[in-house]
């Protein structure tokens, strides 16, 4: 069943962390409060429930407010970039100059990085708060937060579930209130299916669309930054200034950033929407499947026509992506040695010890498992059976994807097979845990723009719908996303348990 | 393809991993069932297929030759584990 819109609640009636990016620019604009205030309110409601969902590692409560202030004195002087005086947070995998940048491991739970990642740098330019830095998977590498070295992340829907991964902590922060948006990396879906999960909007962009400078490299063809918040309305906000080409990076793609505001009220009329057969086979959970028809329903309401098409080689891009991301990770992660940044083990006794154990005891199980499978899979003998097989394998995965692009205009299917899932339930399993992400992958491979957004609720948790676009057609999926959200209230619902006494 | 013991012992030297004696075992196991799963790729017709590195097979960027990079050692430096007249310290390699 789908919502309606009710009454819509008049903006400043809203409680200060009910309201989105668009309603805290309008409301610091018209003088309603000022950027120390909305910051300080989100640092209580932080101080308050994290405690519960553990979705931050570090809290900058007096940067933050330092921030604020500047922000709010800016805008006195009639100069009011963007996000001026925006509160956000980071996911804990952008370097931020002076604060320390853990990824979620113990290997760089020391770390204080020297330097700003060029989105950190985008958002500081555009005027944006940064609260704090948010939890993760381990060097990115999980669904369901479970791997972090600062314990996991819980689902505020359900607190005895997942959160979906890796970027868990930025999910659940925008679900809980605590951020009302914050970058977030997808790698294989790591933004997609915790924005599922949580009952949040995410935004996977283009491949070389937001800068990977000074974001910790996990498989470097794969990783793309992108936002996440409450609307497609915020997130376009937030990509506007997250999106950037940057000289510093080799795989930044030199094209101009458009706004992507601009054609958020388009209507629907006339756009094509592909349906691809196997992302509605053996698996998917009937209550998920029956909230992405719903959703596909409501914009045939508005215009959409639904085409049947198929993508032939989906099965076989889990496969391709754990030969790739581990081969790329086991060469990334080699910078880990212990020598000139991070742990280093107690008292090695020769160069080869000091690598070993400092490797042994920085990284946590899943993270050597994959450097493990990546030095396999890239190790004489086995390079063309394995590396170069899933390379070709990527190629038809992405020629799947130019073919439908041929016929339609956005790809939609669900994000995840279902809802959040309780802590331990894919126990030591991994190959459970990859195929969490059976439906993002592709995307991945192919370089495209994918993003999720609420669809509905199954026994009380958030379904999301998955719209994949064409290269750089970001505008569009968010043109789609948005105007869906005009129809529907599922990415206004919240879960309970969020509104504390004094931190209204 | 089945993997052995000796094999993930001498994947973890490559690697620069010391392995947990306690368990190796269900290390072998799981890269087992990865490999396992990867190993779906070989059913795949990939026939004058061309690899693909680059999701939109982008060139690399070439730039000027020139310096832009000021010197920030001492900042990198501040961070490391062990430092000495600018130098980054580890165990003796040779006597």
């Amino acid at each position: 069943m789908t919502h309606s819109i009710k009454d819509n609640p008049i903006t400043d009636k809203k409680a200060m962390h009910q309201k989105t990016i668009a309603d805290i620019i309008a409301g610091l604009n018209a003088g309603e409060f000022t950027s120390v205030e909305i910051t300080q309110h989100y640092l209580n409601r932080i101080k308050q429930l994290d405690g519960t969902y553990n979705s931050f590692i570090t809290v900058n409560e007096e940067s933050a407010l330092a921030q604020a202030e500047a922000a709010d004195k800016r805008r006195a002087e009639g100069d009011a970039p963007a996000l001026c005086g925006v509160p956000i947070a980071h996911k804990d995998i952008f370097c931020t100059n002076g604060v320390r940048t853990s990824c979620g491991s113990k290997m760089l739970d020391n770390f204080v990085p020297p330097y700003d990642a060029t989105v950190v740098e985008n958002f500081a330019n555009a005027g944006a708060v940064v609260l704090g830095k948010t939890n993760m998977d381990e060097f990115a590498m999980g669904s369901s937060n479970e791997t972090s070295f600062y314990g996991p992340v819980k689902n505020p829907w359900d607190t005895n579930t997942v959160p979906g991964g890796s970027s868990g902590g930025s999910a659940a922060a925008v679900a809980a209130h605590l951020t009302p948006g914050a970058t977030a990396t997808d790698t294989g879906g790591s933004i997609r299916q915790p924005a599922a999960l949580c009952g949040i909007t995410g935004l996977k962009p283009t491949y070389g669309r937001v800068s990977r400078w000074g974001m910790i490299a996990f498989a470097s063809s794969l990783d793309q930054g992108g936002p996440m918040a409450r609307t497609a309305e915020d997130c376009a906000l937030l990509l506007n200034v997250m999106a950037s080409f940057d000289p510093k990076d080799s795989t930044s793609i030199d094209r101009e950033v458009p706004d992507y505001t601009a054609n958020l009220n388009q209507p629907l009329d006339g756009l094509k929407v592909g349906i691809p057969k196997e992302y509605f086979e053996e698996g998917l959970n009937p209550g998920t499947e029956q909230a992405v028809h719903d959703a596909l329903a409501e914009l045939e309401k508005q215009g959409a026509t639904l085409v049947s098409i198929s993508l032939p080689h989906t099965k076989l891009a889990v496969p391709a992506y754990y030969v790739i991301a581990p081969a790329e990770a086991s060469a990334n992660l080699s910078r880990f040695d212990g020598v000139r940044y991070g742990h280093r083990c107690e008292d090695p006794k020769d160069l080869r010890d000091m690598y070993m154990r400092t490797r042994a005891e920085g990284f946590g199980d899943e993270v050597k498992r994959r450097i493990l499978v990546g030095a396999y899979c890239l190790s004489a003998g086995y390079y063309d059976a394995y590396y170069r097989k899933a390379q070709q394998v990527r190629r038809l995965i992405k020629q799947d994807f130019v073919d439908a692009f041929e016929q339609v205009d956005v790809i939609m299917g669900p994000t995840s097979p279902s809802p959040a899932f309780e802590f331990g339930a894919k126990g030591d399993d991994p190959v459970a845990m990859y195929l969490e992400d059976i439906y993002t992958i592709a995307t991945n491979l192919a370089g495209l723009p994918g993003m999720s957004v609420p669809c509905g609720l199954v026994d009380d948790k958030p379904v999301g719908l998955q719209i994949i676009g064409n290269y750089f057609d970001e505008s569009r999926m968010l043109n789609v996303a948005h105007q869906f959200q005009q129809v529907t209230d599922w990415h206004q619902q919240a879960p309970t348990g969020i509104d504390v006494e004094g931190a209204e | 393809m089945t993997i052995e013991r000796t094999d993930i012992e001498k994947l973890a030297e490559l690697a620069r991993i010391e392995l947990n004696e306690a368990t190796i075992a269900e290390t072998t196991q799981s890269i087992a069932d990865v490999l396992a799963l990867v190993d779906q790729l070989q059913a795949a017709d990939t026939e004058g297929v061309e690899p693909m590195a680059h999701p939109t097979d982008a060139v690399q960027r070439l730039r000027a030759d020139e310096v832009t990079e000021t010197n920030h050692r001492e900042a990198f430096q501040a961070i490391a584990p062990a430092t000495e007249a600018g130098l980054y310290l580890v165990p003796k390699v040779i006597d």
